[in-house]
This record gives C-alpha cells, sequence and structure tokens, in this order.
C-alpha cells in the first residue's frame, strides 16, 4: 500500500516536473520560432490576424526578397556581417593565442603591468570611450570602415580571450614542451605544433565568444559606420524598422531577425560545452 | 625516451639562466600585437575623453579648452539625471527579475535528470541572440498592429480594443523588462547553477540528518555558499544594465516623452546626434567614475568571505 503511494507519488512529482519543463520552454522558445515561422508568410498575410503563427496559404520567401530591396539590401548587410565576424573570430584567435602563449611562459620586462592592463579594460565599459575611438579611427584613415569596426571588436574581446588561453597554456605540462625542444622544435613549430593542439578547445571556446560578440554588437557599429554600404546587419535592421526606408514592413523585420538570430543558434547547439566553458572560466576568475 | 633522461639530468639552475635569457625579448614579441590594440583603441581612447571632457569640441571646426565648464553644465543638466535616475531604476527592477525567474530554473536543472539537458538547452537559447535581435524580434511582439501581444488578444475577443504597449510609461517600461528577462535568465540560470552544484551534496545530507527542512537548508547552507557566484552574477546585471541602450534605442526611441532615456542614450545623443563631442565626452567620464567605484564596491562584495573553503 505504502508502496503503491509512494510510487504514485513519484509519477505526480515527474508529471508537474516535465509540465513546468515544457511550458517554460514554450515560453523561452515561442518567441523565436513564432518569428522564424512568419517570415515566410505571403506579404498579404501579414494584415491577417497574428493566429496561428504559420503561413496559411503557402510558404512564401517574398519577406526575404522585400528585405533585400531596402537600402543597400539584405545581402550586402549580411556580407559586412559576416566580414567583420570572421575577421574578429581570425583576429583575435591570433592575437590571444600569442598573448596568452606569452604571458604563460615566458618572463620579460612590464609583464605584469601589460597583464594587469588588458584584464583591466574590462572594468570600463567601451560605451564611455567611444567618442574618442571615433576619433582616433578617423587620424587613422579607418572611419567608416569595417577594418576599424574589427580592431574595436578584437580589442573588446581581449580580456576574456587572453586570461582563457594563458590558462589552457598553463594547464600544459612544461615537460611536453621540454622534451619537444630537445627534439628540436623551434618558436614557431613548438607553438604550431606542439601547443597548439593541446589547447584547441580553449580556441574554440574564444572563437566562439568572438563571433558572438562581433555578430551581435549594435552600439559600436552604429556609432562608427556612417555609409548605408557599411552598415552590418543590426544597423540596416533597425534603420528598416524605425521606418527610415518608408512604412515598416513588419513581415521583412521577421525575416531580417531570423537572419540574425539562426547563426547563433546554430553554433551554440553545435558547439554548446564550449559556450559553457567559456562561461565557466568567467564565473571562477 | 633519451629526451625525459636529458632533461632531468641537466642542471636545472644552469638551464633556467640561459632560458631566461633568451626567452626575455620573444614574450614581448608574442605580447605586443595585444598590447598595440589595447593602447590604440582602449588606453588612448580612454585618456582622450578626460582631455575631451574639458573643451568644447565640435564635430567640425576648432576645439577650445572650458576647463571644468562641461562638468558644471552637467550639474544642471536635468535630462542627464533623469536618464542617471531611469537607469538605476531599471537595474534594480530588472536584476530583482532576472533573479527572481533566473534561480528557480537554477535550482530546477541543477540536478542531471532525464530531459534535463534538453530543458537547459530550451531556456538558454535566448542568450545566445543578440540584445539587438531580440530587441527587434519584440519590437514586433510589442507592435499595437502587427504584432502578436496586442492583436492576437483582441482576436481572440480579450480585449475590446487593441493596446498600445508603447504608448505609455507602464506597460512600456514593463514590457522591456518582460524581453530581457526572456533574454537574461537563461545565462544568469547557468552562472547560478554552477554554483548550486559547486555545494558538497555531504553537507545537504547531513542537514537532513540534523532535521533541517528545505527552506533552513537554503538559508544556512545554499545562500553562504553561493555568495561568490551570487555576486558574481549581480555584477554581471547590475553592470550590463546600467550600460543598457539597444532595447530602449531599438523598442522605444527613449519614448513615451523621453521617459525612458538611459545613461548611455543620452550620451549618445549628447555625442553623436548633437556632435557636442566635449560634453559627451564629460557625460561619459561621469559615467564611467560611477561604474569603476560599483566594480570596486562588487570586488569587495567578491573577496572570499573567511572561514568558508
Amino acid at each position: 500500500m505504502a508502496q503503491a503511494i509512494s510510487a504514485r507519488g513519484k509519477l505526480a512529482a515527474r508529471l508537474a516536473r516535465h509540465s513546468t519543463g515544457i511550458i517554460a520552454s514554450l515560453l523561452f522558445l515561442a518567441p523565436i520560432v513564432w518569428t522564424a515561422l512568419s517570415a515566410f508568410k505571403p506579404a498579404a498575410e501579414a494584415r491577417l490576424p497574428p493566429l496561428p503563427p504559420w503561413p496559411t496559404t503557402g510558404v512564401s520567401l517574398e519577406n526575404y526578397a522585400t528585405l533585400n530591396s531596402f537600402g543597400d539590401g539584405l545581402w550586402v548587410s549580411a556580407q559586412n556581417s559576416i566580414y567583420v565576424s570572421v575577421m574578429t573570430v581570425l583576429l583575435s584567435v591570433i592575437v590571444s593565442v600569442l598573448a596568452g602563449y606569452g604571458f604563460s611562459r615566458f618572463r620579460f620586462p612590464f609583464k605584469d603591468l601589460f597583464f594587469v592592463l588588458i584584464l583591466s579594460t574590462i572594468m570600463i565599459p567601451f560605451q564611455s570611450i567611444l567618442t574618442p575611438i571615433f576619433l582616433v579611427l578617423t587620424r587613422l584613415g579607418l572611419h567608416n570602415t569595417l577594418t576599424g569596426l574589427v580592431g574595436v571588436y578584437v580589442t573588446l574581446q581581449l580580456p576574456f580571450s587572453i586570461f582563457m588561453m594563458r590558462n589552457a597554456f598553463d594547464a600544459v605540462p612544461r615537460e611536453i614542451e621540454e622534451a619537444a625542444r630537445m627534439d628540436g622544435a623551434g618558436n614557431a613549430t613548438m607553438l604550431l605544433k606542439v601547443m597548439l593542439p593541446l589547447v584547441w578547445p580553449g580556441v574554440v571556446t574564444i572563437a566562439l565568444f568572438a563571433f558572438l560578440g562581433a555578430w551581435n554588437e549594435f552600439l559600436a557599429a552604429l556609432v562608427l559606420m556612417t555609409d548605408q554600404s557599411k552598415f552590418t546587419l543590426p544597423v540596416m535592421m533597425t534603420a528598416l524598422q524605425s521606418g527610415r526606408f518608408g512604412a515598416i514592413d513588419w513581415g521583412a523585420v521577421q525575416a531580417g531577425v531570423t537572419v540574425m538570430m539562426v547563426p547563433c543558434l546554430i553554433l551554440f547547439l553545435a558547439l554548446q560545452r564550449f559556450y559553457i566553458r567559456g562561461l565557466m572560466a568567467g564565473a571562477v576568475k | 625516451m633519451t629526451t625525459i633522461t636529458a632533461s632531468t639530468t641537466a642542471p636545472p639552475r644552469a638551464r633556467k639562466l640561459v632560458g631566461a635569457g633568451r626567452r626575455q625579448w620573444i614574450g614581448l614579441i608574442y605580447v605586443a600585437p595585444a598590447v598595440a590594440l589595447v593602447m590604440v583603441f582602449f588606453v588612448i581612447p580612454l585618456g582622450m575623453t578626460a582631455w575631451m571632457s574639458l573643451h568644447n569640441w565640435p564635430l567640425m571646426g576648432e576645439h577650445t579648452f572650458i576647463g571644468l565648464d562641461n562638468y558644471w553644465a552637467i550639474l544642471r543638466d536635468t535630462r542627464f539625471w533623469n536618464a542617471l535616475k531611469f537607469t538605476g531604476y531599471y537595474t534594480v527592477v530588472v536584476t530583482i527579475a532576472i533573479f527572481a525567474v533566473a534561480f528557480p530554473l537554477a535550482i530546477f536543472i541543477e540536478k542531471p535528470r532525464p530531459l534535463t539537458n534538453l530543458y537547459r538547452t530550451f531556456f538558454f537559447m535566448p542568450a545566445v541572440v543578440g540584445f539587438a535581435s531580440a530587441s527587434l524580434l519584440w519590437s514586433w511582439l510589442l507592435n499595437v498592429d502587427s504584432g502578436l501581444f496586442s492583436p492576437a488578444a483582441y482576436d481572440l475577443g480579450l480585449i475590446d480594443r487593441k493596446f498600445n504597449l508603447l504608448a505609455t510609461f507602464q506597460p512600456a517600461f514593463w514590457s522591456i523588462i518582460a524581453m530581457v528577462v526572456w533574454k537574461v535568465a537563461g545565462f544568469t540560470m547557468i552562472i547560478l547553477m554552477t554554483g548550486l552544484q559547486s555545494i558538497p551534496q555531504d553537507l545537504q545530507e547531513a542537514a537532513v540528518i540534523d532535521g533541517a527542512g528545505p527552506f533552513a537548508r537554503f538559508r544556512a547552507i545554499t545562500l553562504p555558499l553561493m555568495r561568490r557566484t551570487l555576486a558574481l552574477a549581480l555584477i554581471l546585471s547590475v553592470a550590463g544594465s546600467i550600460l543598457a541602450f539597444d532595447q530602449f534605442y531599438i523598442i522605444l526611441r527613449g519614448g513615451p516623452r523621453n521617459q525612458t532615456l538611459t545613461a548611455v542614450y543620452w550620451i549618445f545623443n549628447q555625442s553623436f546626434v548633437s556632435f557636442k563631442l566635449g560634453y559627451g565626452a564629460a557625460l561619459s567620464m561621469v559615467l564611467l567614475v560611477i561604474l569603476v567605484a560599483l566594480s570596486l564596491i562588487q570586488l569587495w562584495l567578491l573577496r572570499k568571505p573567511e572561514g568558508l573553503d
């Protein structure tokens, strides 16, 4: 009898648990799924009631086409975003791997000062130094260029990614290096062939954070990119949504938001454990 | 094989000295690109912010030194003080709201059970979407005519007139809170989860044997042992909220009636809409001092309490 009750109690608890989980999941996922589905509605359907969320009169790419006809087009902004994000990933990985290795394995003048300097940038928000960044870029001839934006984004990533890489290199036993040195490995071989494979998970983590950071950044891109052909996706979409190019087409907004969200979601789903690793590193620090 | 013997038999001190002499400059070369970037895009702009804040600095034309005049002007800038007040209010409300949602979620997904990983992933997904994307998405959801909430409620017969959530302060403010909680709660949840997982299981079990109920255990074990994690989650939430811009710019444009201007929004406005760069720099300095002060308080919160691990 008692056993039957407790079994029933367990079942009830499990049911309660999963219904909570499912409802909460729906709340978190609904806006994403809803937007992605609505983006495939034909334009005429956008004036109909918002329920149901999926297209009822056939799947259409009309919204994407409309979006592409705004200003310089979806594709130009998407290319800008891809370029900026990929360059940010490449450069922040190169710079952080080098610096992480340097800070982990060498002694040199001003080492501690430089390390603290780089880490302390996390305390001061870039939002408060945006005006002079604008002037510095102008002075360097990088005003209104994607290269300038990449420079800013890479710098923003440095405190996190250098900290991450230094810890990754610290975790590699020195014996491995000494053995390779004895086998005649030079500096380049040492870093590329011996060390890099061992710190690879750290590299994936910083690359992922660099991509998400650059792909999603808004304020710096809004301020530094004045030429419409240089807009990244968030800036282009904001111009569209504010009605700067005529009446707001919400179907096109949904299509654009979908384009902005999908790469982040795919990368996250594919590289979840690297993302969590990065969060932990941040949390332990 | 030979390498191991060679490295263990070599006199350690001599080897170290040779290494040190040769290695020094190489290390500097490795960190040079990072240091150069931080100099160009951080240290110099930071110095310039301080310097510019003492000038009348229009976008075009000569800038002139005016001493502390910008700072005196800030004292009379009611818009800025209102923006600061609003930012503070928003920070407090949104942080409480985020914790109120994230803490139960963290407890819910803490233990590995069937489907927990799936729930974790689902709850977290909005957190990887950018703030700009999330804001654009919600600007559609919240739109009075073509959005979801108001038209759907109207179509379902729940309201008899479509209601514009963004037209007046209270509904607009709470709409933003809802959006930010949706976007950020998963992130805070994961951080709190790591804290929960680091609590030794036997401590909880011992407390159960001592007859402590769930609430007593939460107060006596969970909360004190999560002090550092809670402080970290708090820091991230507070720092992020004080710098809030995207959602207020994209969804509300500072409206209704400039009631939702945040501090960063006002700095953006003065610097890049009115092109008063010197004044914008002075405003930035004020915000920067506030944030550094908060960071220091937070570091003080983060230091390990005595007697614990």
